[in-house]
């Protein structure tokens, strides 16, 4: 029997949706070998468990202890369900916050930790894990014996949608105060900048492979002959070559255009969050195996030094 | 203060790369230092230059081979590096986060830092676990991704923002002694100077093995096993163009005309 504790993702008064793709995930593996599933909401709203009552589930356990999101109260809480429960996979999600407290689980409970898992499997004693490497480029399988901490990529597998009748129980933790070590003051959210971009209908967007603040002209000039706004991966804006708000991804905005042109992006999973619900995607890249291909359904394979000026001729 | 700053050296593959069982095959291979670890080697060069580090240490799990990656790092500005290897990592892969925490450990324990930058995570197994993981393992306090760092330090407290999804950023205070993972964009890197590349060479690159560090070697075994890499299967029907620029940028505007983007 494989037992397993799935953690519940929540911010700021809202769950959010990887906590339904870890019920599927939670079910699938304790289905594979005949255990239980069982959720835990720590520092959730009351409705949280209610919401989160799937098929599949087992018990819910409800942690309430402070306001705001602490990694140290989630990691002693997660480690006295686990000597409560026994479970043999902890699955959180590969969030931010996830993150933030998930390889100090696996650390305290000596347990190995596997990051970022895009399928998983086990027959009770093998954990098979399916993770990427080098931005999504390569795929590997991993193996593993014994318990783990898990976490899970997000927007990877269904939700589990269908309703249950898990029971839904508090569980009372001791916190030890003397121990945390950080305080949350606040949030802030990233102004809205000089155009949105989650409102354009033709996106011209660029990323590392312009390789120069001076090359950017090029997809000015380009989006002005398509009548297009621009926008960027990750690196262009870390560099200072155009604003915060022109950000494509995990860490910027979620755009969903009719067309997408990804000029020398690579297709990280952080960047393709943000753009993958576009209409029609067209990738312009020297390289047949970048994961943007994956998504796209037009590409060329090329130099974009080559392709773009003809682009803005053919345009005009 | 002093700064602990963990530097990657990381591997890169090249356009048209083959794999061969378990390993991508050494020509399509290069090496480079770690983006992120850039990111935390430059905070920590700020730090030291508004007088707030009094010493930089740049530590390295790796071969002789990434001594070159180290010198980078120095050339930038950091005081003196120490690079780790032992023969027991021949033939290990550093899969299992807890190995690279075991072995930052022991030199945490050396040199005792006030503060340890990290990146977020590794380009190239994009992990994005050991600072955290690290951090519990030698009782430091800890944030995941941050972006930006206040630099008083008053009261012996790290204000920082952390980066979370969506253009939310969390306010968070850290007690020190802590550790940072550092995102990209918190700075920018600077390039090394002509001058710090030739003061680099003179620079103290202490190399430590098992021994020197009491490391027990039959605590280093990895519970994770690699068994498989592959290319991903793609699942879309992608159209590509190939060939002539020409060519290719025609196709394009055809499309572009058919989707009613040019005139
Ligand atoms: C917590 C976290 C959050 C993140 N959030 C985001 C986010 O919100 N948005 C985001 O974008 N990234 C984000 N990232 C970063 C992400 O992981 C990648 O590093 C980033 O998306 C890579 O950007 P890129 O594709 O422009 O660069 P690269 O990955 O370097 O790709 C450059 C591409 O250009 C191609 N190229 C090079 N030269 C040419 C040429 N002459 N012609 C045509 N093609 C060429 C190359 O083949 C390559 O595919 C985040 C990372 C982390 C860890
Ligand atoms: N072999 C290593 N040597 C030095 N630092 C490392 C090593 N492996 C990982 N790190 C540090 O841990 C961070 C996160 O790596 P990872 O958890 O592997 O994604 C990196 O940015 C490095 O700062």
């Amino acid at each position: 029997m494989t037992d397993i504790l799935a953690i519940m993702d929540h911010r700021r008064g809202e769950l959010r949706n990887v906590s339904y793709e870890l019920i599927t995930v939670g079910c699938q593996l304790a289905n594979e070998t005949d255990g239980k599933l069982h959720l835990a909401v720590i520092n959730g709203a009351k409705e949280f468990a209610e919401k989160l009552n799937r098929e599949g589930i087992d018990t819910i356990y409800t942690v309430d202890y402070g306001q705001e999101f602490n990694h140290d109260v989630y990691t002693q809480a997660i480690v006295q369900l686990y000597d409560t429960l026994a479970p043999k996979y902890i699955l959180t999600p590969n969030s931010v916050n996830g993150l933030d407290y998930a390889p100090a689980v696996a650390n305290q409970l000596e347990l190995p930790i596997v990051t970022d898992t895009i399928d998983l499997a086990t027959d009770g004693e093998t954990l098979i894990v399916t993770r990427e490497m080098y931005g999504g480029k390569i795929e590997t399988t991993i193996e593993l014996e014994g318990m783990a901490v898990v976490t899970i990529r997000g927007a990877k597998w269904p939700m589990e949608e269908n309703p249950g009748d898990a029971a839904i129980k508090p569980f009372d933790v001791e916190i030890d105060e003397g121990a945390l070590g950080t305080m949350v003051n606040g949030f802030k959210e990233i102004s809205g900048g000089d155009v949105d971009i989650s409102e354009a209908d033709v996106l011209v967007s660029v990323g590392r492979g312009i390789e120069q603040e001076e090359n950017i002209d090029l997809i000015h000039e380009l989006a002005d002959a398509l009548d297009a706004t621009v926008s960027a991966s990750r690196p262009i804006v870390d560099n200072g070559w155009l604003p915060k708000s022109r950000q494509v991804g995990q860490s910027g905005k979620i755009v969903t255009p009719d067309i997408y042109i990804a000029i020398g992006i690579s297709g990280a999973v952080q960047h393709v969050a943000g753009m993958k619900g576009s209409d029609t995607i067209i990738a312009i890249n020297t390289d047949p195996n970048a994961p943007i291909m994956d998504i796209a359904d037009y590409a060329i394979r090329g130099d974009l030094f080559e392709v773009i000026p003809k682009l803005i001729e053919l345009s005009k | 203060m002093k700064v602990l700053v963990t530097v990657k050296e990381v591997t890169t593959i090249e356009d048209g790369f083959e794999i061969e069982g378990t390993k991508i095959s050494e020509k399509y291979l290069s090496t480079d230092l770690n983006e992120w670890d850039d990111y935390a080697i430059e905070e920590a060069v700020q730090l030291q230059e508004e007088g707030i580090a009094d010493e930089i240490v740049t530590v390295t799990i790796g071969p002789e081979e990434c001594e070159e990656t180290i010198r980078k790092a120095l050339a930038k500005g950091a005081n003196r590096a120490v690079r780790v290897w032992d023969d027991t990592l021949e033939d290990t892969d550093l899969l299992d986060v807890s190995i690279t925490s075991e072995i930052l450990r022991a030199v945490v324990e050396d040199e005792d830092p006030d503060l340890v930058l990290m990146g977020v995570q590794a380009a190239d197994d994009n992990f994005g676990a050991t600072g955290v993981f690290l951090a519990k393992d030698i009782g430091y306090n800890w944030a995941a991704v941050v972006n930006h760092l206040e630099h008083d330090f008053e009261d012996g407290v790290a204000t920082v923002r952390r980066e979370l999804e969506s253009g939310v950023e969390e306010y968070t205070d850290i007690e020190l002694p802590a550790v940072l993972t550092i995102q990209t964009g918190i700075n920018e890197p600077r390039y090394a100077s002509l001058r710090g590349i030739r003061q680099a060479q003179r620079k103290d690159l202490n190399c430590k093995d098992f021994v020197d560090l009491s490391i027990n070697k039959d605590s280093i075994e990895s519970r994770l096993s690699l068994t498989e890499m592959y290319e991903p299967e793609s699942e879309s029907d992608v159209v590509i163009w190939e060939g002539d620029a020409e060519k290719t940028a025609f196709q394009l505007s055809e499309l572009l005309r058919e989707k009613g983007v040019v005139g």
